[in-house]
């Protein structure tokens, strides 16, 4: 069997990690700390199909109904 | 008709400024109609400068609308639990208790339910989808036997088999007893319709436990469906379950792994992570307020389902999550057991800053919501300059 990629299905919004720069710019845009977002474990499936570790943001994109589209960012905590 | 040339370059400057849908519905309406690239400016001006002007204000007390907003219709859901008039046979929570389920993030749900969609090559044919379905459906010996029985004199277990119901069901005798074999309890002898476990002498406590074991013994399936149910849906065969396991689930072959739902938030949180398990809970909840009639805006139950998996896993809105959790020693106090929490801080020395809205109230001072959360600072003039 095809190993199953969690980004395929329906419930599981598309994502990506942010660079350095990106980071640094969310955080002047919102001016807050990385620890203010919300956050999502290191262990999550998501952050294990991506790859990342503690103290990237992800940045994740929602499909919503009202807005068509969403974003939303959460910080990679180690537990 | 206007030129829909000019309505995207007029549009590309608002890219990220408006939600998606709204330049798309802009776009779809605009070029219906005949004005000209000035026009279409200043009907594009006005629509952003309305959007701006609903959004919701720094300093709006966005929970406690969402809370009465969800709270108020609740409040008009009857209380009696109704099943699904529906799907044949099913038992569904709804209603209150369901809506409860939910923000309380209870472990398993009362009556857990997968629906289980099917890959291209089986979707569309009935004999297909009950093959997937025989896969997923978890069989025992208990249900394909007629009796068993405890042959004192033999000192033998005979069991007998239903054979219509073990047909229906696609398990061979053969299978039964290769499955039997396992358990290595003796040796199993085929009469017609008869399986016979012959063992040495035990107990008659032993022997109700053996016929537990025996009975509970696992012929087929995924651990958890206790029952499948195949249904029409449009062209399509959708199996549903009843009992829920969405990593066993996910592992059988015939299904659509991408389209399957279980209404178990926390098994979709471990599966799939705590996004899915967020989308999961905003649908489950407003499928609830739905059915039941009721019109909640989607974005009250979001902020809901937001708050909820904030920290990277499922938190019940309540004593033993985010009330629970908050900073404020003051807050927590007005929340629930009062004195537990004053007597606890009042040993640790802790100090409150009255940050919140609760502390405010209660020691008297202004609640840093709408105007009331600016602060002003006096800068000092400093000496010697």
């Amino acid at each position: 069997m095809v190993k199953f990629d969690i980004f395929k299905h329906e419930l599981v919004p598309k994502a990506r990690i942010l660079s350095k720069e990106e980071v640094e710019n969310l955080k002047k845009t919102y001016g807050i700390r990385k620890e203010q977002l919300p956050w999502i474990r290191k262990n999550d499936p998501m952050c294990k199909a991506l790859g990342a570790k503690p103290g990237d943001v992800i940045m994740i994109i929602r499909k919503s109904e009202i807005a068509g589209e969403a974003i939303a960012y959460r910080y990679v905590v180690p537990w | 008709m206007a030129d829909e040339k000019i309505i995207n370059k007029l549009l590309e400057n608002y890219e990220g400024l408006m939600p998606k849908s709204l330049i798309e519905e802009l776009r779809s309406k605009l070029s219906k109609i005949d004005v000209d690239e000035e026009k279409l400016r200043k009907i594009i001006e006005k629509v952003y400068k309305e959007y701006v002007d609903a959004l919701v204000e720094p300093g709006e007390a966005v929970g406690t609308v969402a809370a009465q907003s969800i709270g108020e219709p609740g409040t008009q859901m009857t209380l009696r639990t109704f099943h699904y008039a529906g799907v044949r046979e099913f038992n569904v929570t709804l209603g209150l208790p369901r809506l409860i389920e939910i923000v309380d993030a209870k472990k398993t749900p009362s009556t857990p339910t997968m629906i289980i969609r099917l890959d291209e090559e089986h979707k569309y044919s009935l004999e297909k989808a009950k093959e997937v379905a025989s896969r997923i459906e978890r069989i025992t010996i208990e249900n394909i036997a007629k009796s068993i029985e405890y042959d004192m004199i033999n000192s033998s277990f005979i069991i007998e088999i239903d054979e219509e119901v073990a047909k229906d069901k696609g398990i061979t005798k053969e299978h039964i007893i290769k499955v039997l074999e396992k358990l290595k309890i003796g040796n199993i002898s085929v009469e017609g319709n008869k399986i016979i476990i012959s063992c040495n002498v035990i107990s008659p406590e032993k022997m109700k436990k053996l016929r537990e074991k025996i009975l509970n013994l696992k012929l087929k399936g995924v651990k958890g469906i206790k029952r499948v149910l195949i249904q029409k849906e449009g062209n399509e065969y959708v199996i549903y379950t009843d009992g829920s396991n969405l990593a066993g689930v996910l592992r059988v072959k015939g299904i659509d792994p991408y389209r399957v739902y279980t209404n178990n938030i926390f098994e979709i949180a471990e599966v799939l992570g705590i996004e899915a398990a967020r989308a999961a809970i905003i649908r489950e909840a407003y499928k609830v307020l739905e059915q039941q009639g009721l019109d909640v805006d989607l974005r009250h139950i979001m902020l809901v389902a937001d708050l909820m998996t904030a920290t990277g896993r499922i938190r019940q809105i309540g004593r033993h999550g985010i009330s629970g959790e908050k900073s404020s020693i003051l807050a927590r106090a007005a929340f629930e057991v009062t004195v537990k929490h004053l007597l606890e801080a009042a040993v640790r020395g802790e100090e409150d800053p009255l940050e919140g809205v609760a502390e405010n109230v209660i020691v008297g001072q202004t609640i840093p919501l709408g105007t009331g959360m600016v602060e002003l600072y006096m800068r000092f003039p400093q000496r010697g300059k």
